[in-house]
């Protein structure tokens, strides 16, 4: 299945400066392996020492948070779209 | 509600909202008589205070503790030329005023915190998170469930923004419902380190405050349940799903969280800033006469390269951003003296401490970054 991964700002650097990269996988979890496996700097910024989602990144499939669909399970088909969403603080003072 | 009136004067000056049926009178009325609570008067709450006054919300609280600073004026458009090194709040009273006289400003020069937060905001209709830190955000979302309160969030970073409102009260998710917890601190730069398109708060903190007055009015759909993304490089926006998870400390069905909390240590802030014993610091004034020296150090720069563009310290033997040193580390030479660099010390700080794992033991922070270097060596190095 091929699905097209949306990279936020803050994590373009740790994937080669691309916005969005476009990969085989048949779940969500197999997509955040082969994400990792292509640009292993963002494995950190996605995953915590134990290999789970961080806390402070959502990922979408489609406009729905995979919490509420089958987490990493969650299965995706081709052409669906996955989005990182990092926390981001930047607004008031510099 | 009825004792609430326009006068002629005022009428005049909202005429384009009274023609509109979805507001008239009515809303109007209800404007006036709102009251807004603006967290933060920088990149957000300028454009958020300036059409938030200038539509005739009845009384606008700001709070800041910070002084206007010229490298704010790129985004910060409630504040001015005239106003750098004057409090934000009063800054953006004074231009307040002048834009609508029929309106209350409430100025609270003050950082907000979990002993204050609760009374600043209980007298408020809406509460405006603008802020550019993650305690604070959690403070602020926090306050406003126990206060069962409306937070109109907006975000951004570099190009991008987000934006949303969070209500409990109405059934909606909040931010913890969204992040549980915060990135540990590091790992997410800020708006100071990592820049901000100055139009963008613009785009972001309108949006906002287009919230804000649905919310006083009680017109249209709020933005509660959807997190709305925005793009300005691709200029595209679009909404994500948020939901209310029944299991979140503070809004869920047995909250756990039911006062406030020490945020800077729940965000992994230590109370003081990590200390390097002195061995492994120096003073810009130290390394200019250093580098004179035959036995000068190896100086390396642990910035970005767009950072190299605006300004370096001469002499620097070699660039490496942090987030690349530690898969380059071995292209450093541990036997022989070496000063690390970055902007204001925060990152290179960093970057000694990972030196210092891998068994670095020659190796100084230069405290201050290039920032105190262009203060005590080099005035005519530009700042940024």
């Amino acid at each position: 299945m091929a699905v097209t991964v949306t990279i936020p700002t803050a994590l373009r650097q740790y994937a080669g400066g691309n916005a969005s990269v476009s990969l085989e996988a048949s779940d969500v979890g197999g997509l955040i392996r082969g994400l990792v496996e292509l640009y292993p700097a963002l494995g950190r910024h996605l995953l915590d020492d134990q290999g789970r989602l961080r806390s402070f990144v959502n990922l979408y499939v489609g406009d729905e948070d995979i919490r509420y669909l089958d987490g990493e399970a969650t299965p995706l088909r081709d052409g669906d779209t996955v989005s990182i969403i990092p926390a981001i603080a930047g607004g008031g003072q510099p | 509600m009825s004792e609430v009136t326009l006068s002629n004067e005022e009428i005049a000056r909202y005429s384009r909202h009274l023609i509109m049926p979805e507001v008239g009178m009515a809303g109007q009325r209800r404007l006036k008589q709102g009251s807004v609570l603006l967290i933060g008067t920088g990149g957000l709450g300028s454009p958020l205070a300036l059409y938030l006054a200038a539509a005739g919300v009845g009384h606008i609280g700001l709070v800041d503790f910070d002084v206007v600073d010229a490298s704010n004026l790129q985004r910060q458009i409630v504040h001015g030329t005239s106003t750098v090194g004057v409090a934000k709040t009063e800054s953006a009273k004074r231009r307040l005023q002048d834009l609508n006289p029929y309106i209350e400003i409430t100025t609270y020069e003050t950082q907000i915190t979990s002993q204050n937060a609760l009374d600043l905001m209980r007298p408020y209709d809406v509460i405006v998170d603008g802020t550019d830190n993650f305690p604070t955000r959690y403070l602020t979302n926090d306050a406003c469930v126990l206060l069962g309160k409306p937070n109109v969030y907006g975000s951004i970073f570099r190009f991008e923004g987000q934006a949303t409102v969070f209500s409990a009260r109405d059934g909606g998710p909040c931010y913890r419902c969204l992040y549980p917890e915060p990135p540990p601190p590091g790992l997410v730069p800020s708006c100071a380190e990592g820049g901000v398109l100055g139009v963008l708060p613009g785009v972001i903190g309108t949006i906002q405050a287009t919230e804000v007055i649905k919310l006083l009015t009680g017109i249209g759909e709020p933005l509660i349940g959807r997190l709305l993304l925005y793009d300005a490089l691709s200029m595209r926006f679009r909404e994500l799903k948020l939901r209310r998870n029944p299991s979140c400390p503070v809004c869920g069905d047995h909250p756990t969280i039911t006062e406030l909390i020490d945020y800077e240590q729940f965000c992994g802030i230590a109370p003081e800033e990590p200390t390097l014993s002195n061995q492994f610091e120096i003073t810009p004034r130290e390394l200019a006469e250093w580098l004179e020296r035959p036995d000068r150090p190896f100086l390396l720069d642990v910035r970005n390269p767009y950072e190299v563009a605006i300004a370096s310290i001469p002499g620097t033997d070699k660039l490496i951003p942090l987030d690349q040193l530690p898969e380059r580390i071995n292209e450093l030479d541990s036997a022989r003296e070496m000063v690390v660099y970055c902007r204001s010390g925060v990152r290179s700080g960093r970057a000694v401490e990972l030196l210092k794992t891998a068994g670095f033991r020659k190796v100084k922070n230069l405290v201050g970054g290039i920032l105190r270097w262009a203060d005590d060596v080099d005035p005519s190095l530009p700042k940024y």
